[in-house]
């Protein structure tokens, strides 16, 4: 049983909760960017949460089913239109064969996430289905793709209802942080206009980081290469602010001045280019 | 010796643990102790560490409930580990072509350095480095022990197309690309062997506190322990244990 990727998108991934245990030999944790609509897109399907999803980035696939089954649709608003008809984010849909579902304008967000009843089932590695080469032969889904699921009889399984999910506000610009371990090698004046300003994304975002603008002009050293996670903000000497995000190296050299709470990872990740974003620094 | 740590909660689910900022072999070893029982210690609550020169970071699969708690077991666990180690580390030969074909940098730094291509080889080849840990990519391996005088800052900007293999040299470090990448250290030669390899249980061979030793091999050489590599019959070569 598979679904048949018929175009592929911008940017679409398999993705699930990522490659857990293996950072000690360099390998970047993955995972879906927004693991909060991610797993919402599963428990509406009532699958383990670690089932594997299509992650989908602004401009969405056109598939097609060659089995039954249900779906999903989470995060960004994307449009989506089963056989030609507008459907809803948030809500469960039975699928027949031959089904075609496609995407249109984005209406909020960047990362729409795609689940279907079982998950996908693409090749495993190292404990994860998470796209990221050269673990996986791949690093997105092409056209022609077959991406393997299981059929499911789609008459008896019963939901849980939208209202008993939490979703987050992607227009929120508010990224709750705490401090990074080098926060307090920056002075008064750095620490106020990280914590005051309002930066934006620039164009160069992605799964492995976010760059910032306004730059934080600043004279720190570099330290010893030390370890990074998803979320860990840098500091360049060229005054940069660099999120690193899922796909991140596992060290790096530039002071760790801010670390993104799980909430913020997945926030920053519904965030495009120009997007607008503020620190709120919380305690641990 | 024990070492005076300093630990932080990095995020919800992750704490720092420090060493003092220096690059040094005995801390290494009790870096890479500490990691061991880390290791060992948690085996059903599973965890996954990142180890760097001087730093411990120890995710666990959840929130960590008891800050203060946590801190307090893991000091525990330090304070109980015998400072003799029982880790076994070895010492592997990698083979590396320094060919002009692969080694694209090896000019400029031959005029930087005031050094002959085969001083420079010779040079790069005589040491012994020790690993401090895995990072950057799957399968690169920090080495310390360079030569001093191959010291050579980093590009300015970054090659975008470094081939998988390429052995480089950044600042005062060394290293071989595991895959293709961008990078910014100047190429001296290719190793044809893998670093990272899935179709092996332990997809590295080399672990932190293990040792490197670079054997210079011809073109042709190099060509055949590719051949050795796609049909499955090259192991990587350990020297001593």
């Amino acid at each position: 049983m598979k679904v048949k990727v018929i175009k592929s998108g911008l940017l679409s991934t398999i993705q699930d909760l990522g490659r857990f245990g293996y950072r000690d030999l360099g390998v970047p944790v993955c995972g879906a960017m927004d693991t909060n609509s991610a797993q919402l897109s599963n428990r509406l399907l009532n699958n383990n949460k670690d089932d594997a999803v299509l992650e989908m980035t602004m401009i969405g696939p056109k598939l097609q089913f060659d089995m039954h089954s249900q779906i999903a649709i989470t995060g960004a608003d994307m449009s989506p239109m089963l056989n030609g008809e507008a459907i809803k984010n948030n809500k469960v849909y039975n699928i027949k064969q031959e089904d075609i579902l496609e995407f249109g304008s984005i209406k909020s967000g960047l990362r729409a996430y795609l689940a279907i009843k079982g998950g996908f089932i693409t090749d495993s590695i190292l404990g994860s289905r998470s796209y990221y080469m050269p673990m996986t032969s791949a690093n997105t889904i092409k056209g022609d793709d077959f991406l393997p699921a299981i059929s499911f009889n789609n008459d008896l399984e019963r939901t849980i209802s939208f209202s008993k999910l939490k979703t987050i506000d992607f227009f929120s610009k508010t990224l709750n942080v705490f401090k990074g371990p080098e926060f307090d090698s920056l002075n008064q004046y750095q620490k106020e206009k990280i914590i005051s300003s309002e930066f934006e994304v620039s164009n160069l975002y992605s799964r492995m980081a976010y760059q910032l603008s306004p730059l934080i002009e600043n004279d720190l050293q570099s330290i010893l290469t030390g370890p990074v996670l998803p979320g860990t903000v840098q500091l360049t000497p060229s005054g940069r602010l660099i999120v690193l995000m899922r796909d991140c190296q596992t060290t790096g050299g530039y002071p760790r001045v801010l670390q993104l709470a799980e909430d913020a990872i997945n926030l920053l990740s519904q965030k495009k280019e120009r997007d607008k974003v503020n620190f709120r620094i919380a305690e641990l | 010796m024990k070492y005076n740590l300093k630990y932080r909660q990095f995020n919800e689910r992750s704490i720092l643990i420090e060493w003092p900022s220096i690059i040094d072999e005995n801390m290494l070893q009790d870096i890479q102790n500490f990691k061991n029982v880390l290791f060992n210690n948690y085996i059903k609550l599973k965890v996954d560490i990142i180890s760097t020169y001087n730093s411990i970071l120890i995710n666990y699969m959840s929130t960590i409930e008891d800050i203060y708690d946590e801190i307090i077991h893991l000091k525990t666990i330090y304070s109980g580990i015998e400072s003799r180690s029982s880790i076994k580390f070895k010492l592997w030969e990698v083979p590396v072509c320094y060919d002009d074909e692969f080694g694209i940098d090896l000019e400029i730094l031959s005029i930087t350095k005031s050094l002959s291509k085969p001083e420079i080889i010779q040079r790069h080849s005589q040491q012994i480095y020790t690993v401090f840990f895995i990072g950057f990519l799957p399968g690169f391996l920090y080495l310390g022990g360079l030569h001093e005088s191959l010291y050579l800052d980093r590009k300015k900007s970054p090659n975008l197309d470094i081939k998988k293999g390429a052995v480089g040299i950044g600042g005062n470090q060394t290293g071989i690309y595991p895959q293709n990448s961008p990078g910014g250290w100047h190429i001296i030669g290719n190793s044809p062997i893998n670093f990272f390899d899935l179709k092996n249980e332990k997809p590295c061979f080399a672990k932190a506190g293990d040792k490197i030793k670079f054997q210079p091999i011809s073109k042709d050489e190099h060509f055949l322990i590719l051949k050795d590599i796609e049909s499955n019959s090259y192991k990587p070569k350990c020297i001593s244990i």
